[in-house]
């Protein structure tokens, strides 16, 4: 397969109905290779929905999920993460009870080769008694993987480092995102889906985390990012999508979204201008 | 013909005795998000305050009924007020210990104050019969349909039309939001607990005047079928409880009608784990829900496991290894010969419940099938001990994984329900299935510990052995969480989305961490067949379950070194202070409460 020719994500009429309520409307997307695409919207547009759908976490009602040209629609998402897709969540879930260096660990877990051979049916099995026996191959693919996930932790500067066997329940909010985030590089990506990775970061804080996500860019990784911080989006975006209710209302270069009218109404509220000439006509 | 529209009747009947039990569920589960394992021991209570209320004090029905209902909804206010409202803000396993503590406290406290045996409840009705189409109806029968029918409709009025109704249905809609908009939670949970208790304390009356009897065994029974008819119904979903109660009275009744009564249970157990795997939500839930809020890192309590250095373990392990030979009493030996097999069976369920977070309570069962496989291997295959005793650990690995399985794909409560259900499951089958288990006479005659040709007779070589076994189990299982698998056990129990969404399957891991855990509790199971030389359904009960339980968690939830200590602390302090041993299981359950209010991270903390 010439795989160039496909977008390395793309979404057809993704659907996606809780009750009466549409959270996802017929969502058209195609990320290219190394493009980064941003989408905003105000709270409850859909945004987290679009990426539970993309990563597995929940079942679209209609449409199309396609990684590199394949078909992933509805596949599990420990499927997903072994295809190198990997995700933040808005509201940070680390493991709480385990330290830094094993929540990063496991972000590594789907690179596992030689304690978890691919053989069927009794591939549990072995992996079991190779945990347990750790034969050399299995002991250096730990050492190695641990060495990487310092070096991840090093792009962080002194900010995860001195905590890596601190429990990560212990850790401040931001580092806490910062986990999340060394979690999800461990895994390689492929694709990368950051749910607001600077909420509720102070200033300081943000212009770390979109240093690092410009970064991540320049390195050539395919990055969907939910954020608010819409001079971060303007900064790091090759292209923004907004959402509203579900749909997608805008899209394109950050300038001219910025500028649209549907955009400015769905932020300021729905029916605003109308309400403001009815009062000036009253 | 005409015996069915008896059995439809009477399942009917039933059915609308576990709906008074399901419906205090449902209304429970809808405020609180929490399965009220103490439901089924409100209804026993509400059974032995009718006994007091019609055989003592002769009150009229109608008296009798209302007595009751009081008596088991103060029983409920109390439960809530002191036994839940303070673990409001805790993690999300204290709550679900609670209930299963405070249940044992109450079985155990009506065990005491009316002894274990059975006793009549008289009907206070005319014993006739009207004939009915083809069959027949009681006037008792129709009492509990009116008692039902009754019940339902004021709850609906309830509901519907009064204040504190609605803000039942508001917080059972999102507790924060009705609590932003000024309703008082605590009032609603009090509301709640009040009603559930009453409804069940009445159920449990009409059951005993039912059948003209009550005893102990009654809360446990009644805490599954109402538990299954409130799954089968959608939990939280108060009319489906009522539906889920009829539809399982009727499989019921029809099952018993084709192949006996002794199958009755079995029926109950295997439509709920059918539901369980075909439809989680039950079967009114709308298609597929909105996935779960994120519950990050909150179902265990966060701690600092307390480290104790290696020497100091390797000592401890020296002079437990020496003891036999200096002059201690026989008794202390069984003593801690016993803590070694609770210990094996704790460190299994400390794996299972503490480090991959799914609270089984049904681990007894795994005693059961290594004890029945090593007996019944020595026995009809004349297999040598040794080998008969881990034959035992693999077929508890193989069989207990595969029976407990369905439950993989539930969280927190449902995963306690599942195995509390399989493990019903397997002493039913043990009971029914004659051919292989010699059915309800046991099996006697097991041989006893050999090893390598030579008999284990004398007490210390006993000890020794057990002891070995323990610490070759403990040190596999350090092994094992210091290995990849040990974080990824901890990482699925911290949150099992995020776990998913990096790649660990969550069958694969928890199948895993059964199959290591049955490993160890049916090779203790195995010893235990043949020390005891003779076992039958009940010699491994859910007594047993609640005891490892309460040891995983006084060890700290998780901890291989806790949960041996717990063992000889559990095991041995009673021993020391000589309490009887109708009080054990009570003291039992109020450790258990105790540490789950007080500390919750047990006394080495969790891993």
């Amino acid at each position: 397969m010439a795989e160039q020719h496909y977008p390395m994500l793309s979404l057809r009429g993704l659907t996606r109905r809780f009750g009466g309520l549409t959270a996802v409307d017929a969502i058209d997307l195609d990320l290219a290779r190394g493009e980064l695409i941003s989408i905003i919207g105000p709270n409850g547009a859909g945004k987290t929905t679009l990426f539970n759908l993309v990563t597995g976490l929940d079942r679209p009602d209609a449409g199309t999920v396609r990684f590199e040209g394949q078909d992933i629609t509805g596949l599990s998402p420990e499927r997903l993460a072994a295809e190198g897709i990997a995700r933040t969540f808005q509201l940070g879930r680390v493991f709480g009870n385990l330290s830094v260096m094993d929540n990063v660990l496991i972000g590594a877990h789907t690179r596992l080769r030689a304690v978890k051979p691919a053989v069927p049916v009794i591939g549990p099995l072995l992996e079991l008694g190779l945990a347990l026996l750790r034969p050399s191959s299995v002991k250096a693919e730990e050492e190695r993987l641990r060495e990487e996930v310092k070096a991840i932790l090093a792009r962080f500067g002194e900010r995860l480092l001195p905590r890596i066997d601190q429990p990560a329940y212990s850790l401040s909010y931001a580092n806490r995102r910062r986990v999340e985030i060394a979690r999800a590089l461990a895994l390689k990506p492929r694709l990368l889906l950051l749910d607001e990775p600077t909420a509720g970061m102070n200033p300081t804080e943000t212009a770390e985390m979109q240093a690092l996500v410009a970064e991540l860019k320049a390195e050539g990784l395919t990055i969907l990012l939910i954020e608010h911080k819409l001079e971060m989006v303007m900064r790091l975006s090759d292209r923004v999508i907004v959402m509203d209710e579900g749909k997608k209302i805008a899209e394109g270069p950050g300038e001219v979204v910025r500028t649209d009218p549907k955009v400015i109404e769905a932020y300021l509220g729905h029916g605003l201008s109308g309400a403001a000439e009815q009062e000036s006509a009253a | 013909m005409s015996s069915w529209l008896d059995y439809t009747i009477n399942g009917l009947i039933v059915g609308n005795v576990y709906a008074l039990v399901a419906v205090g569920l449902a209304l429970i589960f809808g405020v609180s998000r929490l399965i009220n394992f103490a439901q089924g021991s409100i209804y026993l209570v509400g059974a032995y305050i009718g006994w007091v209320a019609v055989v003592q004090l002769h009150t009229p029905l109608p008296l009798t009924i209302i007595v009751v209902a009081a008596a088991a909804a103060v029983v409920g206010l109390v439960i809530e007020r002191f036994g839940l409202r303070p673990l409001q803000n805790s993690v999300r396993i204290a709550p679900l210990l609670a209930t299963i503590g405070i249940s044992f406290v109450l079985d155990q406290l009506v065990m005491l104050t009316f002894s274990p045996n059975p006793r009549a409840l008289p009907s206070q009705l005319p014993d006739v019969r009207f004939q009915l189409g083809g069959g027949t109806i009681g006037p008792l029968d129709l009492l509990i349909a009116g008692v039902g029918i009754t019940s339902a409709l004021l709850l609906f009025v309830f509901l519907r039309y009064s204040k504190l109704g609605w803000a039942v249905r508001a917080a059972s809609q999102d507790r924060d939001a009705a609590m932003q908009m000024g309703v008082d939670v605590n009032r609603v949970n009090q509301a709640v607990f009040g009603i559930a208790a009453a409804l069940g304390g009445v159920s449990g009356m009409l059951v005993g005047m039912y059948y003209n009897q009550i005893d102990t065994a009654m809360s446990l029974q009644a805490t599954l079928k109402g538990v299954v008819a409130e799954v089968v119904g959608g939990a939280g979903n108060v009319p489906g409880a009522v539906i889920g109660s009829l539809l399982l009275g009727l499989v019921e009744s029809y099952g018993v009608a084709v192949f006996g009564t002794s199958y009755r249970n079995l029926f109950a157990f295997l439509l709920l784990v059918v539901v369980l795997v075909l439809r989680p939500n039950g079967l009114f839930a709308s298609a597929r829900q909105a996935p779960p809020e994120p519950l990050t890192g909150t179902f265990i309590a966060p701690s600092r496991p307390v480290r104790i250095p290696r020497w100091a373990l390797a000592v401890a392990a020296a002079i437990f290894a020496v003891l036999p030979f200096f002059p201690v009493s026989f008794y202390v030996l069984q003593t801690l010969i016993n803590a070694w097999l609770l210990g094996m069976l704790a460190l299994s369920l400390t794996l299972v419940a503490g480090t991959v977070g799914q609270v089984s309570l049904g681990h007894a069962a795994l005693l059961a099938i290594g004890a029945y496989t090593s007996a019944l291997l020595s026995l009809t295959l004349s297999v040598p001990v040794g080998l008969a005793v881990i034959g035992g650990g693999l077929m508890s690995a193989a069989l207990g994984t595969l029976l407990i399985s369905p439950s993989f794909r539930l969280r927190g409560h449902y995963v306690s329900i599942a195995t509390l259900a399989i493990g019903e499951i397997v002493s039913l089958v043990i009971l029914n299935w004659e051919g292989v288990t010699r059915g309800p006479i046991g099996i006697s005659g097991i041989p006893p510990l050999s090893l390598f040709g030579y008999d284990l007779i004398s007490p210390s070589s006993v000890y020794w052995f057990s002891f070995a076994v323990m610490v070759v189990l403990a040190l596999l299982q350090g092994r094992l969480l210091t290995s990849h698998l040990g974080r990824s056990f901890r990482a699925i129990r911290d949150d099992d989305i995020a776990a998913r969404a990096y790649g660990l399957s969550l069958n694969r891991y928890k199948s895993l961490a059964f199959i290591f855990g049955g490993f160890a509790a049916g090779v203790s199971g195995g010893i235990a067949a043949h020390l005891y030389s003779y076992i039958n359904h009940e010699t491994f009960n859910t007594q047993q379950s609640i005891l490892a339980l309460t040891v995983v968690i006084l060890g700290g939830l998780g901890n291989v070194v806790g949960a041996i200590l717990g063992s000889v602390a559990l095991v041995g302090l009673p021993e020391v202070f000589r309490i009887a041993a109708e009080y054990r299981i009570l003291i039992y359950g109020i450790v258990l409460l105790l540490l789950v209010r007080f500390r919750p991270q047990g006394l080495l903390g969790t891993i």
